[in-house]
């Protein structure tokens, strides 16, 4: 039920590949602390992969949320890859799928991030 | 028409909101609820939970949350109550207007509202009660009539 996280660099976008659960407690811990680790590199172009992530509860959103700004506020950008209908479903209702840039091709994802 | 009733006391932990969560996703699932509605009354309890052990009780472990369940023919009747100070839904501020998009909280009540068909809420001085319903739709009982 815990939640993982794995990072790898694509034409100088890290994708965090997350999986499992972002929700009050470990996983949102685990998501801010990813986040957190890659902005103190100096590595501001961030594509989260939400593909094998299942579930997501408010604080989860939170987390997101906090994720973006935080991101945003250091002169980077978060966007988000591969939404599950229960992830999409949640953005929608909570209208952040407007707020969030989302990508459903990794390839593009990358390329959308410029040089 | 008959009635099952279930009650659970639990510690203000996080495992309590795990636990509640579990709990409602099976007894929902029982009832014959989808899976996508199991999913939803099931987060709209977590939430729910989340208010009651972080909001409410404050993790106190003096405190308690109690979780009732009710199956009727109609409707899945979930109460969830804290020991706290009591939750002024009115001061909530809308997690949709523009200038809220942004903040880290403040979507629990929310979206329990958007996933249960009645949710009120009754604060007082040692604690708040959450109701939520969430009523039967397309039960057996319910696809006999419609094919008749």
């Amino acid at each position: 039920m815990t939640m993982k996280s794995s990072t790898r660099q694509v034409d100088g976008v890290t994708i965090v590949d997350l999986s499992g659960r972002i929700t009050l407690g470990e996983g949102s811990v685990v998501l801010r602390d990813v986040v957190r680790d890659l902005l103190s590199k100096g590595q501001k172009k961030i594509l989260l992969n939400l593909g094998d992530v299942n579930y997501i509860d408010s604080s989860g959103i939170g987390e997101l949320v906090s994720a973006y700004t935080t991101c945003k506020n250091q002169g980077g950008e978060l966007k988000l890859l591969n939404l599950t209908k229960k992830v999409h479903d949640l953005l929608q209702i909570t209208k952040l799928y407007t707020v969030f840039d989302v990508k459903d091709d990794e390839a593009a994802g990358v390329k959308s991030f410029g040089k | 028409m008959s009635a099952n009733r279930v009650s659970y006391t639990l510690d203000s932990t996080l495992e309590t909101v795990n636990s509640a969560e579990e709990t409602a996703g099976r007894i929902a699932a029982e009832a014959g609820f989808a899976d996508e509605e199991v999913m939803k009354i099931a987060m709209a309890v977590r939430e729910a939970a989340v208010n009651a052990v972080l909001h409410g009780n404050a993790y106190d472990p003096g405190k308690k949350v109690t979780l009732d369940f009710e199956r009727t023919a109609r409707d899945l009747i979930i109460v969830i109550r804290d020991q706290g100070k009591g939750l002024d839904a009115s001061r909530i501020p809308d997690p949709l207007a523009p200038e809220n998009l942004l903040k880290t909280s403040g979507r629990g009540i929310f979206l329990i509202r958007s996933f249960m068909d009645v949710v009120e809420i009754h604060p007082s001085k040692t604690g708040t009660e959450l109701k939520m319903i969430k009523h039967v739709h397309g039960s057996a009982a319910d696809s006999k009539e419609a094919s008749q």
